[in-house]
């Protein structure tokens, strides 16, 4: 072997070595390497005026306004009157130090926020005296303003994007704006339109040194889009006006669209609480999970509650589908319905028909309970097993929209819940029949529909067997919007000529029934009144709340224009809230004024407040805080 | 005084000058890049570091004629008196130098300081060939080797005091020679394993390294004494306990050395390569940042005076030390490679000549020139590419200074006129 060998050898290692050391760094990584993710590249974005919110009618609800940061940078922070600034801020000394140490620890050469969102007369006597303190300046940002306090739980609001997010969605950087909730959340991608950039070189001390290869790259800000809601402000602040007290939802659709005309839940907000100084301060108290008020909770979306009578007017719709019943079938009631031998093994009535037939529209209208036993039955057992027919049952309601996301275009929701065979078959393996789950005939057993599901089925039942998508969006930028499910026809499983028999029942509710007190002179309302029984559970006993009152109805009755279910939380009879709440607003919409006749329903309603049937709650639920 | 002819260019090997052109020309145009700010414009200026390259690279023309007006004899016979010299400027640092980034390793004068060092290298590839190109020279004898080491081992002493460890490694380069000219290869062998131990030990720690250690040696011995009976045992008893002796000391020293001895930005280096230590931002930023910058050239690079990292100066040292995360960054992969390519063939092409020398003296000090080289490279490359620890010491022909761009055309061209002369009488 030479001797020169070994060098040749080495030399030739160590060169393939680096070389490949080279291939893994630029080749293998550097495909991935991002040229603008890059310390020596720094981008300048340029945010685009977020877009406004109109209601139906042009009223405007969301606008923009300026708001003023105090920005400090501790290093060129000098002596100065401490006392005299923080008089100027509107704080105290404490707070003083607080923020400034916090500002100190951040970073003190670089500027951070010390005060922020300062109010605009705050801002206009502090900006005379500013010059006085060296290391505290102004810094402008845009923050939303509501000029109408309403519909907080519809417009949503935004919020700083978090670390998280920011990885997530490489478009944000942490730190900006983004919808949080509500409209803001749902169209955030209409509503921010696009952000400009700007990106320069920079050197190693952070110094601007030119435009990255010539501004090449860099692009223009878009302004976000302005969007039209279906919604009618004035309804929608009639309505939360008429819930104050009253915790609950309600839900207005225009039945020939599907637009949602007033979006209810109690208790609400001002929409304000979550912009400017107090921000966070105020979203600690509208998020405070120990809170029952909930009030960032939007119960017309997202509460499930059993449906209770209204649901009775489903069975008799899939009764006559299903020919089981006509509208000449009668059953008769002794103050309820028995469906087993055992003591306990019945429902009870408040019909007051005792032992005479009952047909199908005074069974409605008198809310007859054991008529809607009798062909709930039918329907479950009109196929062999039960659970084919409670299939069957269950695919007839579901057409209407209930048991599942009804698809609308608000970010809160919940499927409710319409059972299936299959869903009672390993609840009771198998052993079960129409009557273990007879509570579904009157809207009381395992069925769960939110507000706006109901209301939605109202809206079918107007229609006469179909239905548009619940939608919030009319229009982007004055356009009409171009969705399809929004605008496609959803056909239900009934028939059309099955539904004038029950509309016509639904009308008598209003002319005789348990809807006559809340009738409105010269409007054909058509509705349905329930309760709807719930419990509560505290230290292991089962307690039975006051009813929860729900109302469906619309009007006109010819060729109607609203349709509007209701729940009020513990408000006992539907009669006694919930259709008073109902026909003001059905006379406010179509109307547009409450007439000298109705006006004591109005202030009745005003006044009422059922806290005190709330603060029942608070101690019990104080007790299970303290058994944790 | 010449024998062969006046031209002073016969038998000039061109191309290790069109070799050493292209590097130092390359070169010029990264430390440019590197350096360059918007105001200055002009090129030969003392105010830039790329214009003070540049009249340091118009210097070496002169240099080099007379490096090469000089006979090869000259360099042999004066040999010892050039290495004396230089040891000389190496000690007067001790009395005159300037003290720079805590080493006194630089002589001012004025505009201009000159780094001994740099130079002491060629002079001392000089002594070392002369000395085993010795007839009498035989490696065989402890004596011989002990004076080769003396030689080599006196200059990278002086500049360890300075302190400047980076620059005395580079003298273990000269094993190489040893090797080629009859050293047993054993130093070499023994020296990698004691550095894969001391890495092992830093890695894993002293019990683990040693243990292990001590129970393979058992194992081994054992299995000796099975085989060897009680003969073996009566005849390598002492090499048995000589290697659990030198195998627990050297352990045990080096844990005592690393944590010890060492100044923690010693440990910081090797625990930042060895991965036991995460840092982007505070020591480990410039490995950090190099590897970075080098990683964003791709495959082509981003275009000279285009790599934004390098404009922005985010690389510290990045017109000395780091130039090749320059290189790296704006011309990519295909340009890297071709450095390392043509360093290579540099050193391909001066060992290739020095096998050809007839006379040992030509041959050792091209051994010398190829392994300084290949330590240059391997060290200044392997610390700005991540691969190993950081030791601040020249790229050859590339970084920016006029010591190191001179010591090196020195070392150079010695070789290039020595080997001018090869086919005649000595």
């Amino acid at each position: 072997m030479q001797k020169s060998f070994l060098l040749y050898f080495l030399i030739t290692i160590i060169g393939v070595v680096f070389i490949g050391r080279l291939f893994q760094l630029q080749i293998l990584k550097g495909e991935s390497y991002d040229p603008l993710n890059n310390e020596a590249v720094k981008t300048v974005f340029d945010y685009p005026e977020r877009g406004y919110i109109y209601d139906r009618n042009g009223v405007l609800l969301v606008a923009n306004q300026l708001s003023y940061d105090v920005m400090i940078q501790p290093n060129k922070v000098k002596q100065i009157d401490t006392l005299e600034f923080c008089k100027l801020l509107k704080i105290d000394i404490e707070d003083f130090v607080k923020r400034y140490n916090k500002a100190s620890r951040y970073a003190s050469y670089l500027p951070s926020v010390f005060l922020k969102q300062l109010a605009k007369e705050d801002f206009a006597f502090l900006q005379e005296k500013l010059h006085k303190y060296g290391g505290f300046f102004i810094q402008k940002r845009v923050i939303r303003k509501y000029p109408i306090n309403a519909a907080a739980n519809v417009l949503g609001y935004i919020g700083e994007v978090n670390e998280q997010l920011a990885k997530k969605n490489t478009y944000y950087q942490a730190g900006e704006l983004i919808g949080k909730d509500g409209i803001e959340k749902q169209y955030e991608n209409f509503l921010r339109g696009i952000k400009g950039k700007k990106l320069f070189n920079r050197n190693n001390l952070n110094k601007i040194t030119g435009s990255f290869k010539n501004g090449e790259q860099d692009t223009l800000a878009e302004r976000g889009k302005d969007l039209t809601l279906t919604l009618d402000i004035e309804l929608q602040q009639y309505a939360q006006k008429l819930m104050v007290g009253k915790r609950g939802g309600i839900v207005a659709l225009e039945p020939a669209t599907g637009e949602i005309l007033a979006l209810v839940t109690a208790p609400s907000y001002d929409p304000n609480m979550l912009v400017g100084r107090k921000r966070s301060e105020n979203s600690t108290i509208l998020m405070d999970p120990k809170s029952l008020e909930k009030p960032t909770y939007d119960r017309g979306l997202k509460a499930s509650y059993p449906p209770g009578s209204p649901f009775k007017i489903m069975n008799a719709l899939i009764g006559l589908q299903e020919g089981v019943i006509s509208e000449q079938t009668s059953f008769y009631c002794y103050n309820g319905y028995r469906y087993g031998n055992r003591k306990n093994e019945f429902m009870g009535c408040h019909c007051d028909i005792f032992g005479r037939p009952i047909q199908l529209k005074t069974a409605i209208s008198k809310s007859c309970n054991s008529y809607f036993a009798n062909t709930y039955k039918r329907i479950v057992e009109k196929n062999n097993k039960p659970s084919q027919g409670l299939d069957n049952w269950s695919a007839h309601v579901k057409s209407f929209g209930l048991g599942n996301y009804l698809g609308y275009d608000l970010p809160q929701g919940s499927p409710g819940l319409i059972p299936t065979g299959k869903y009672y078959d390993q609840m009771y393996r198998y052993s079960w029949n129409a009557s273990t789950n007879i509570s579904n005939a009157i809207g009381q057993g395992e069925v769960q529909t939110t507000p706006i599901q109901l209301a939605n089925f109202t809206a079918a039942i107007a229609n006469k067997g179909y239905f548009f998508t619940p939608h919030i969006l009319k229009g982007v930028n004055k356009r009409p919007i171009e969705n399809a499910s929004f605008t496609e026809k959803k056909q239900t499983t009934i028939d059309k000529k099955h539904f004038s028999p029950v509309i016509d029942a639904m009308y008598e509710v209003f002319k005789t029934g348990t809807g006559k007190w809340s009738q409105v002179k010269g409007i054909d309302i058509c509705g349905k009144t329930g309760t709807s029984e719930n419990y509560t559970v505290v230290s292991g006993k089962r307690i039975k709340l006051e009813d929860h009152s729900i109302l469906v109805a619309f009007a006109p009755k010819d060729n109607p224009k609203i349709a509007i279910a209701i729940f009020v939380e513990n408000g006992g009879y539907g009669s006694r809230i919930a259709a008073p709440i109902t026909s003001l607003m059905i006379e406010k919409y179509l109307n547009g004024e409450i007439s000298e006749a109705t006006a004591h329903r109005e202030t009745s309603m005003l006044n009422i407040s059922l806290q005190e049937e709330y603060n029942k709650l608070i101690p019990k639920i104080d007790t299970i805080a303290a058994r944790r | 005084m010449r024998q062969e002819g006046n031209n002073i260019f016969a038998g000039v090997d061109w191309l290790l000058v069109a070799l050493f052109v292209i590097l130092v020309s390359f070169g010029w145009l990264n430390i440019y890049s590197a350096s360059k700010t918007d105001e200055d414009l002009e090129l030969l200026s003392f105010s830039t570091e790329y214009g003070k390259q540049l009249i340091f690279i118009f210097l070496t023309i002169p240099l080099i004629i007379i490096i090469l007006f000089f006979n090869a004899k000259f360099y042999e016979k004066f040999s010892i008196i050039f290495y004396l010299v230089s040891l000389l400027s190496l000690v007067g640092l001790f009395f005159f130098g300037k003290t720079i980034n805590g080493a006194t390793s630089w002589y001012n004068f004025g505009v201009l300081g000159l780094q001994p060092s740099e130079f002491v290298k060629a002079f001392t590839a000089l002594a070392v060939a002369k000395l085993i190109s010795d007839r009498q020279y035989n490696f065989k004898l402890i004596k011989n080797q002990i004076k080769a080491f003396i030689v080599i081992f006196t200059p990278a002493f002086l500049i360890t005091l300075q302190p400047d460890v980076g620059s005395a490694l580079i003298y273990v380069a000269f094993f190489f020679v040893l090797h080629r000219e009859g050293l047993t290869l054993n130093y070499i062998i023994l020296g990698a394993l004691l550095i894969v131990l001391f890495l092992l030990t830093i890695l894993l720690g002293v019990t683990l390294v040693l243990s292990s250690l001590l129970i393979l040696l058992t194992i081994f011995t054992v299995y000796a004494i099975y085989r060897g009976g009680k003969r073996f045992l009566r005849f390598n008893w002492y090499k048995i306990i000589a290697g659990y002796a030198i195998i627990t000391i050297f352990i045990i020293g080096t844990g005592f050395t690393y944590n010890n001895i060492f100044k923690q930005h010693h440990r910081d280096r090797f625990e930042i390569l060895l991965g036991l230590k995460q840092d982007s931002q505070g020591i480990g930023y410039n490995s950090h940042q190099s590897e970075l910058t080098i990683s964003s050239g791709g495959l082509s690079g981003k275009g000279f005076l285009k790599g934004d990292l390098t404009q922005g100066d985010f690389v510290p040292e990045q017109h000395t030390d780091y130039i090749f995360s320059v290189v790296g960054e704006e011309w990519g992969f295909l340009g890297s490679s071709l450095v390392i390519i043509l360093f290579m063939l540099l050193m391909y092409r001066v060992i290739y000549l020095a096998e050809t020398h007839t006379n040992k003296f030509g041959r050792i000090y091209g051994y010398g020139l190829a392994s300084i080289l290949f330590f240059h490279v391997i060290v200044n490359i392997g610390m700005v590419i991540g691969l190993f620890p950081t030791v601040g010491i020249p790229l050859p022909f590339f970084s920016y200074g006029g010591s190191s761009l001179w010591g090196f055309t020195i070392l150079l061209f010695i070789f290039i006129r020595l080997d001018a002369h090869k086919g005649y009488d000595w």
